[in-house]
């Protein structure tokens, strides 16, 4: 064994050690979160209101809450990033304007949740007047979630072979048939996949809802778009952090089930993912 | 019919999709445009000199301060750690995922760096508040364990994601005719990797840092939940202080709408906008360089 061989040793033995120190911690916030968490979690805790000032009940309003976010961020955000994706994949030209685009996707992408959270009050809240409510809440995650859908769409229209849009543009399609009929359906996997995991994301956001959406304590069920909602992130926020006293097992019930769900989200996706690789044509 | 149906839905369907990619520029012109709006009705009553290099935040005292220098201090000191932390970790595990490990172990890898991906930051600052916390206070000995390093710490590991993809990304990306040529020299892998391919990818790797940066900086639920939230300009990584975020997650709830906390809240998000914008900025073009 020579020296060079030695120091190869060496060197992958110390990667190895840095993967294992971060892969560790992972598995054990997964895992102290479960075993804390799961004792708690009782069917009547799933769907119960929370009673007793927080101290007792369950989260169910928060986990319809968070549903309903999900939802509403789908129906504003999926459109628009498809939309804009197809914009930027098969009619841009590489101008100004397209440049621009892609310039803000970068920005969006990178802007703070938190000022999200100011723009959405300031805009949706106020502006607009819809008030804290499910609308105004959604419309703010939408425009955060935005950058994810456009870049997984964009690849995923990326990734359709041209000759496809060659063969239907020489048989007298026009553009927009081409796009609707020989492009989108080979690209909606790859685009339902970014948009399952942006959603999971926005389901954990706490910020952006803190001034638009996010009720303290609302232990019923909205009544429409312009009520107000609990949210799962925020009820975890909430009971951890402002108000005293509250059993320590209901919070990492609250992780866990908060968890589970954006886990389950990423699950579909990751499905998705498989199913559509094993379908590919090309 | 159906031509006529053609001929008028499809310019109507082709000017949405033009709208929509219009629709990103506007989102972010307008974000840029309210955040402005609000801090210029600040700066109309509190010079912007005294905003931007003050040196108190003492927004319910009389006559208020809204010196920005405690909160980016706080900024500044909780994201230095972080990166110190996790651009060492996370350069490292991408080079051993890429490079070192066996197909089915990077896969495995490549999936728990997607679960930590997906974990809420309100769920780390849960754990940060009952666990993390309290152990860094008994290990250092402090008097909270709320404290910026308690922060660092969360914030690296929520970072590591975004640096071990986009490092990943670049290494896998460097042309195999590198690594045949190094081979061909007789180079041994960790030499390749070490002397060709670790060099070819910098550009990559320089992006993955300042997205992982971008997030640190952007970070709120977590800093909001464990770093003590004391608005003092810190002097130790190991006492309470506050980050820009932070601030104002905590104190919009408390301001009446139309005073000068309020739009000094705006302009706090102002200075946050710019930062992000930068960091955002430099990494694009270290992204596009590396494609090159």
């Amino acid at each position: 064994m020579n020296e060079a061989r030695l120091r190869q040793n060496i060197a992958f033995t110390v990667l190895g050690a840095v993967t294992l120190l971060i892969v560790i911690p992972i598995l054990l916030v997964i895992l102290y979160v479960a075993i804390n968490g799961a004792g708690a979690i009782t069917w009547s805790f799933l769907t119960e209101a929370p009673r007793n000032g927080m101290k007792a009940g369950g989260i169910f309003p928060a986990i319809v809450g968070t549903i309903l976010l999900v939802i509403g961020t789908m129906l504003f955000s999926l459109p628009l990033g498809v939309l804009s994706a197809i914009y930027l994949v098969e009619y841009a030209s590489d101008n100004l304007f397209t440049r621009m685009i892609k310039l803000s996707v970068v920005n969006l992408s990178g802007i703070p949740s938190i000022v999200y959270g100011l723009f959405g009050f300031t805009a949706f809240v106020l502006v607009l007047r819809f008030g804290t409510s499910i609308l105004a809440g959604s419309l703010t995650l939408a425009i955060m979630s935005l950058p994810v859908i456009i870049t997984a769409s964009k690849e995923a229209l990326e990734s359709v072979p041209f000759t496809y849009r060659e063969i239907s543009l020489s048989l007298g399609a026009t553009r927009w048939q081409t796009v609707r009929y020989c492009v989108l359906p080979y690209a909606i996997p790859g685009i339902l996949t970014g948009t399952v995991l942006s959603l999971s994301r926005a389901a954990g956001e706490t910020a952006p809802i803190l001034f638009t959406v996010a009720a303290f304590y609302l232990p019923r069920l909205p009544r429409g778009a312009f009520d107000q909602v609990m949210a799962l992130p925020y009820h975890l926020y909430v009971i951890s952090t402002q108000v005293p006293n509250i059993p320590l097992s209901l919070s990492f019930a609250t992780a866990l089930v908060l968890i589970a769900i954006v886990f389950l989200m990423n699950l579909v996706s990751v499905i998705l993912r498989a199913h559509y690789r094993k379908k590919r044509l090309w | 019919m159906k031509r006529l149906w053609r001929r008028i839905s499809e310019p109507i369907i082709e000017s949405c999709i033009r709208l929509s990619g219009l629709a990103v520029v506007i989102f972010v012109f307008l974000i840029f445009l309210f955040l402005l709006r609000d801090s210029l009705s600040l700066f109309r009553h509190y010079p912007l000199g005294q905003f931007l290099l003050g040196r108190k935040w003492l927004p319910i005292s009389d006559p208020p301060q809204f010196g920005v220098i405690p909160l980016l201090l706080g900024s500044v000191y909780v994201t230095f750690w972080a990166v110190l932390i996790c651009v060492p970790l996370g350069v490292g595990s991408a080079m051993f995922i890429a490079e070192v490990a066996p197909k089915a172990i990077k896969n495995v890898l490549k999936s728990f760096v997607e679960i930590l991906a997906a974990i809420p930051s309100v769920v780390l600052g849960f754990l940060g508040i009952i666990w993390l916390g309290p152990v860094l206070r008994d290990t250092f000995h402090l008097s909270t364990g709320m404290c910026g390093l308690t922060g660092s710490l969360l914030l690296a590991f929520m970072a590591l994601p975004t640096i071990i993809s986009i490092s990943e990304d670049a290494l896998t990306g460097v042309p195999r005719t590198y690594r045949e040529a190094a081979y061909g020299l007789g180079a041994t892998h960790w030499q390749t990797l070490w002397r060709v391919i670790l060099p070819s990818a910098s550009s990559g790797i320089v992006a993955a840092v300042m997205l992982g940066i971008g997030r640190v900086v952007g970070e709120t639920m977590v800093v909001l939940m464990v770093t003590g939230n004391a608005p003092v300009i810190p002097t130790s990584i190991l006492q309470p202080l506050r980050t820009l975020t932070a601030t104002i997650a905590g104190e919009m709830g408390e301001t009446v709408g139309g005073s000068e906390h309020y739009y000094a809240l705006f302009a706090v998000g102002l200075v946050l906008f710019v930062i992000t914008f930068i960091i955002n900025f430099i990494a694009d073009l270290f992204l596009r360089r590396a494609r090159k």
